[in-house]
């Protein structure tokens, strides 16, 4: 019976790197929230950064995406498909909440 | 362009041309996701705009429980790395330790999904539906779309623990498998923005 878990590959740091910051990265912000120790628009907005930092997390330690060239192709459509969600998804909340300023305040 | 126009090869040219078909896939599965990143960031948009729109109806403040959507996510979490370690398996040329993992990661998914629609059902039950508000019909469109894609990649374990158990850890299959890992820890990225976006400010 062979091991479940080669603990030669040089990767199986890489994975648990990955889930140490990752797990790090889930209890601060949860912490934030529940014991309130910033006001409520600053410890949102260390959330957002939070979960910003943690994505880059994933997509570097799970997902094993880097700068080289082999992964450039990946890299060029993850960044093409953040400019498009910077115009719609951006687009989409200074609309509505410009409409909602102009019609209701 | 079929096998007819192709010259015969024979292998380690063969093996490249597998190799480089394979990477072809993983970039266009890659490209997929990017798109469905797209399908999320807009779900998400859709939430922030509808998020006071309540009326009248229940807040989030008094639908969530911040201990179980940490149970939910630590669930997620641990089953991306235990699919890291189904991956780490397959390079090891470990048949049983694939299996395993895979199944491991398949029962904290399962885990997952089960307890958000237990959540889900506690909603609806005590009048928090999709149809009370539109800041609940937001919720629950862009949950359970997660949600579903979860789901989906449930069955995608299924099938593939089948295939290794049929065919052996080959190729096409170990190929498969990459492309799974892929969609799987992609799901745990699009978690981290839910609980980020919804469950915490929600609970403030």
């Amino acid at each position: 019976m062979r091991s479940l878990i080669d603990t030669h590959d040089p990767r199986l740091r890489v994975y648990l790197t990955g889930f140490v910051l990752a797990l790090a990265l889930t209890i601060l912000p949860f912490s934030l929230v529940v014991f309130k120790v910033l006001p409520e628009t600053w410890a949102l907005a260390v959330v957002g950064g939070l979960a910003v930092v943690q994505m880059g997390v994933h997509l570097h330690y799970f997902l094993h995406l880097n700068l080289s060239a082999s992964e450039r192709s990946n890299l060029l459509s993850l960044a093409f498909a953040a400019v498009i969600i910077f115009m719609m998804a951006g687009g989409t909340m200074w609309i509505m909440f410009n409409l909602h300023y102009r019609m209701m305040a | 362009m079929s096998d007819a126009t192709m010259p015969p090869m024979h292998g380690s040219a063969l093996v490249m041309e597998e190799a480089r078909v394979h990477d072809e896939r993983a970039f266009g599965f890659w490209i997929y996701l990017m798109s469905d990143a797209i399908i999320f960031s807009l779900l998400f948009a859709t939430y922030a705009v509808m998020v006071d729109r309540t009326a009248g109806g229940p807040q989030a403040h008094s639908l969530f429980d911040l201990s179980y959507t940490f149970g939910e996510t630590m669930l997620l979490l641990f089953s991306s790395t235990t699919f890291g370690l189904a991956s780490l398996a397959i390079r090891a040329e470990n048949k049983g330790a694939v299996l395993f993992w895979l199944a491991v990661t398949f029962a904290l998914g399962a885990g997952f999904v089960a307890m958000e629609i237990f959540e889900f059902h506690g909603m609806v039950a005590a009048g928090a539906g999709p149809e009370r508000s539109g800041f609940l019909s937001s919720f629950f469109t862009l949950v359970a779309t997660h949600g579903l894609h979860v789901t989906t990649g449930l069955i995608w374990i299924v099938v593939l623990s089948i295939e290794v158990l049929v065919k052996g850890l080959s190729a096409p299959v170990t190929s498969r498998i990459h492309r799974l890992g892929l969609f799987w820890h992609f799901l745990d990225i699009v978690w981290v923005g839910i609980f980020s976006v919804v469950y915490l400010p929600g609970s403030f």
